[in-house]
Parts: structure tokens; C-alpha cells; sequence
């Protein structure tokens, strides 16, 4: 068993693995994303309450979505990384914070957009909406210190802590909505009884998420066979593989 | 959905939210397109910084 993770989790393994894998989230990622902005902007249904303004909701709840679990995977391969010392753990928690960080930024960012026309205003100072700016800060914060540390291991060590420490964030992120007064409205999907939703907005908004969701493994993907690359540069497969380019 | 009785400018319009509705996509479309760009010139960087290193070492020997 421990073999068998060693060689699969082996950067050079993934290095080579991973090239055949890319098109098969890239691919399906664009087509669904496509069907489902072509349901999202022509077919779905004006909202009764809040027009047309509402059809931001395909881009805020997938990006907003992502930005928590990007975190997750993040903080998950990190801890797998300070544990069990497993290289492309640590590869793949630091591919995954510029993709999240780029989420969390999205998800604010149109989260305001649809704020003023709704609410009256771009930003307020409440639980949801600050408790994600920190999920951004914490992006930010893991990427410093991936940056800000010559060496390697020890540079894993610190963001990773970071990371695993900042999980305490996410479920305050998702319960903000119900344990403080707060502008943002609660769950619509996500809660146990029936999503209370029409059918004809639910399902392009879940077709994003899925779509986004493929699009972070392609990406991610990509980002971490650089990542690999460069943390092996002094390997000889590295070495042998660069030259042929 | 019938193509020629489809109105485009009453689409744009957004029901009044034009600004708020195409503005958040356009940002996601950049940021969609930056998380794609960005990747691909890091891969070049890395391969130029690894090749660097190399002849480095190799004038050294």
C-alpha cells in the first residue's frame, strides 16, 4: 500500500499522468459551462423579487462554492503534506491558493455587485461578507509565505499551518447566514429539506458549479506541474525531461 | 426560443441591471481567462529559469 502511494504520488508519476488527465476536465468544463450560461442568461426564468439582477447568482454561488472548497483541498493536502511528508501533497496545496484566492476574489466581487442594486450598497461589515474576505486573507496570507521563504520544506511548513488553522473559517463562512443577523440571504440550495428554487434556475446554476469545478481540475492540474517542475529542478528527471524542450 | 423574435437590446438590458448583471460577468470571464493565461506563462518561466540553472552549472564544470 505505502509503495504503491509512494509511486503514484512520485512528481515525476504525476508529472506525466497528469498530461493525459487535463483534457478530460478541461473539455467537459467548457462544454457545460457553455450549456449552462445558455440556460442560466436565456432560459431561465426572471426572478419575481429581484428581476433580472438575480441572474448573477450563476457566477457568485459556484465561484463562492469553489472558494471553499479550493480551501478545503488546500488545507487537506497540506495537512497530508506535514504528515506524511508526501511531496505532491505539498505541490498541489500550493497550485490550489492562487485558483481559490482568484475565486474568493470573484465570489466578493459580484457578491457586490448584486449587493447594491439589492441592498443599497457594495459592502457591509457583516458575518458572511467578512468572514470570506478573510477566507481571502488567508489565501493571500499561505501564498506570502510560500513566496517569502527560500527554503522549500520550511516554506510547506508554515503555509500549511496556515492553512490548517484558517479551516476554523469555513464553517463559519457557511453558518454566518444563521447565526448572525445578516444582510445576505440564507442557503437555497444547500439545506436539507427541498432547495427552494425553481427547477429551471437550479439546474443551470448547479451545471456552473459543476463546470467550475472542472475547470479548477484542469487548472489546477496545470499549475501543479510547474509546481512540480520547479521543486525538482535539480532532479535528473527534470533535468532530462527540459532539455528535450 | 424563437431566434427571430428573440430582442437582443432587451436582453442587454438586464431588466435595468445591465451594469451590475454584464459587469460580473465580464469579470468572471477574466478571471477564467487569467487562471488559464497565467499558468501557461509560468510554465514558460520555469522552464527558462531550469534551463539557466543548467548552462549555469555546465560553465562551471
Amino acid at each position: 500500500m505505502w509503495n504503491w502511494i509512494q509511486k503514484f504520488s512520485s512528481p515525476k508519476y504525476f508529472y506525466d499522468m497528469s498530461a493525459k488527465l487535463i483534457p478530460w476536465f478541461a473539455i467537459p468544463a467548457l462544454v457545460i459551462g457553455v450549456y449552462g450560461l445558455y440556460l442560466g442568461l436565456f432560459v431561465a426564468p426572471t426572478d419575481y423579487q429581484q428581476g433580472e439582477s438575480y441572474r448573477i447568482i450563476f457566477i457568485h454561488v459556484p465561484a463562492a462554492w469553489m472558494s471553499l472548497f479550493i480551501y478545503m483541498v488546500m488545507a487537506i493536502s497540506a495537512g497530508i503534506g506535514l504528515i506524511w511528508q508526501i511531496r505532491l501533497a505539498d505541490v498541489i496545496a500550493a497550485a490550489s491558493a492562487p485558483i481559490g484566492a482568484s475565486f474568493t476574489f470573484l465570489a466578493l466581487v459580484t457578491g457586490s455587485l448584486w449587493g447594491k442594486p439589492m441592498w443599497g450598497t457594495y459592502w457591509v461589515w457583516d458575518a458572511r461578507l467578512t468572514s470570506e474576505l478573510i477566507l481571502l486573507f488567508l489565501y493571500f496570507g499561505y501564498m506570502a509565505l510560500q513566496s517569502s521563504i527560500e527554503d522549500q520544506r520550511q516554506a510547506d511548513k508554515a503555509s500549511g499551518l496556515l492553512a490548517i488553522v484558517g479551516v476554523v473559517n469555513i464553517p463559519i463562512i457557511h453558518y454566518s447566514v444563521e447565526w448572525w443577523n445578516t444582510l445576505h440571504q440564507g442557503a437555497t440550495v444547500a439545506k436539507f429539506d427541498k432547495p427552494s428554487m425553481h427547477v429551471d434556475m437550479l439546474i443551470p446554476l448547479l451545471l456552473m458549479a459543476l463546470a467550475f469545478q472542472l475547470f479548477y481540475a484542469a487548472v489546477v492540474l496545470v499549475r501543479a506541474r510547474n509546481e512540480a517542475l520547479y521543486r525538482e529542478r535539480n532532479r535528473r528527471w527534470v533535468r532530462e525531461l527540459i532539455e528535450k524542450i | 426560443m424563437n431566434g427571430s423574435e428573440f430582442n437582443w437590446s432587451e436582453f442587454f438590458a438586464m431588466g435595468g441591471y445591465a451594469f451590475f448583471v454584464w459587469t460580473s460577468y465580464g469579470i468572471a470571464f477574466l478571471v477564467i481567462v487569467l487562471n488559464i493565461v497565467m499558468p501557461m506563462i509560468g510554465r514558460k518561466k520555469v522552464i527558462s529559469r531550469v534551463k539557466r540553472a543548467i548552462r549555469r552549472e555546465q560553465l562551471q564544470q
